[in-house]
């Protein structure tokens, strides 16, 4: 039973990592523009060690924030264009599985993202960001991205102005888990204790778990022609 | 895997309505496939065709209407009607920058198919595709496209086929592997509608014909009675177009 279930999630996931991999048409540039944000802030604030400490959380959840936008924007839209969709449509799973399958692709994408910035960020704001605590609240935060991104993402595909459209519809709704990304964020950096960090993180976790259980529910409506 | 019900229609119709906005696209229709039938329609540009084998896949949803898929209601159980339905449309439903190996592998996940890979071998064979099994389909020519997606469509074994102009881009050699292939497991509970506009190929493939006009379908008639010349007119009647 669950295998039927998880099966068909990890294929569609495999099949967006192979492709990505193959095309390499999303990560490219959203990593080159997450380094752009990342180099002009820097510039543009002449970051001493203080003012890093203070300004590092939001310009880093800045650049997640708005790379992942770039490629949410990609994940239904490729499928949309080649009308590999419908494909995707006529297999015997549920929609619930190609939503869970689409996420799970979309947060692995965006996992490499960040991984790939976070030595970047490391280096020109000399600050380490391997740590533990960042790494969770990155993992927590992310996955809520994914679950409200993809939703959104498939219905923006169907409209004219599908690169507006997600951006509108994605920030108010995910602002809550890119103020507690922040702040987590922060806490690390100031040597806030596990206590203090693990409540930012209960709160993501929490998101998380409302987008997914509402976004699975909306992408039914949202494939709906 | 479902198994079709052999005490019900292949596919049964009622009162299927669809509208685009405020352009009703399919009217009222009726229809009735039996099984071990194959069932040609065709149609006008703009008539309904494409919309009737999309509403019939449960890939656009009816405003209203009844629609069972071998006795199975679309509203209700379009997970297991997916099962035994294959699907051939203008789109080929592939991944170009994935082979045509794993295109099909992909589908055989997706439909939990188990000895997945003698599939794909069958399938790629019965669609002369064997030698081209690593390569992209991005690279393909479109005829070669064409035919992979016939096979995509034909990996499961469904019991029923819907086949939205599936000539299209088709040289002779592959049109005779399409009729081979459908044909391989006629006689069994197998049944094909297929919207074609191309008169000699629908007629050489179908056991009944039908003419589909405005969203509704205006005429039917069995194959072993039919007089080609006295189609067409009536084709020209209801659609004001040549066949």
């Amino acid at each position: 039973m669950i295998r039927n279930f998880l099966g068909p999630i990890w294929a569609i996931a495999w099949k967006d990592i192979l492709l990505e991999i193959r095309t390499k048409e999303i990560v490219t540039p959203v990593v080159v523009f997450a380094i752009l944000v990342v180099v002009i802030f820097n510039f543009a604030i002449e970051p001493t060690p203080q003012m890093v400490a203070a300004v590092a959380p939001g310009i880093l959840w800045v650049a997640f924030t708005f790379a992942g936008i770039l490629g949410l924007n990609r994940t239904f839209s490729l499928e949309k264009d080649k009308g590999s969709l419908d494909g995707l449509m006529l297999c015997p799973v549920s929609r619930d599985t190609i939503y869970f399958g689409k996420v799970l692709g979309s947060y692995l994408f965006m996992l490499a993202v960040e991984a790939i910035m976070l030595p970047v960020f490391a280096v020109l704001f000399n600050l380490s960001l391997f740590l533990p605590e960042v790494i969770l609240v990155a993992a927590t935060a992310t996955l809520g991205f994914a679950a409200v991104g993809t939703v959104f993402s498939a219905m923006a595909a169907n409209t004219r102005s599908r690169e507006i459209m997600l951006p509108v519809l994605f920030f108010p709704i995910a602002l809550p888990v890119v103020i507690a990304a922040v702040e987590g964020t922060a806490g690390t950096l100031r040597g806030d204790g596990w206590s203090e960090i693990g409540r930012w993180v209960q709160l993501i976790g929490v998101f998380d778990v409302i987008f997914l259980v509402v976004s699975g529910f909306a992408f039914h409506f949202a494939l709906e022609e | 895997m479902s198994q079709p019900s052999r005490d019900s229609l292949a596919i049964k119709v009622k009162g299927l309505s669809k509208a685009f906005g405020r352009t009703g696209v399919l009217r009222n229709l009726d229809l009735e496939v039996p099984w071990g039938e194959f069932l040609a329609i065709f149609g006008a540009n703009g008539s309904g065709k494409t919309t009737l084998i999309r509403t019939l896949a449960s890939l656009t949803r009816p405003d209203s209407g009844q629609i069972d898929v071998a006795g199975l209601s679309s509203r209700r159980e379009g997970e297991k009607i997916r099962t035994i339905i294959g699907v051939v449309t203008h789109n080929i439903l592939l991944y170009e920058e994935l082979t045509v190996y794993e295109n099909l592998k992909f589908y055989g996940r997706m439909f939990a198919l188990k000895d997945v890979d003698q599939r794909i071998n069958d399938a790629v064979g019965q669609m002369g595709l064997s030698h081209r099994m690593h390569q992209r389909v991005r690279i393909l020519s479109h005829g070669m496209q064409k035919r992979l997606s016939i096979a995509r469509a034909l990996l499961h074994h469904p019991s029923i086929l819907l086949l939205d102009e599936p000539e299209s881009g088709l040289d002779q050699e592959a049109l005779g592997l399409l009729q081979k292939a459908i044909g391989i497991t006629k006689g069994s509970l197998r049944a094909v509608l297929m919207t074609t506009h191309n008169v000699e190929y629908g007629l050489s493939m179908a056991d009944r014909v039908a003419i589909i006009a405005d969203g509704k379908i205006v005429h039917k008639e069995s194959k072993e009675t039919l007089d080609v010349a006295g189609f067409r007119n009536t084709y020209l009647h209801f659609t004001g177009s040549a066949l």
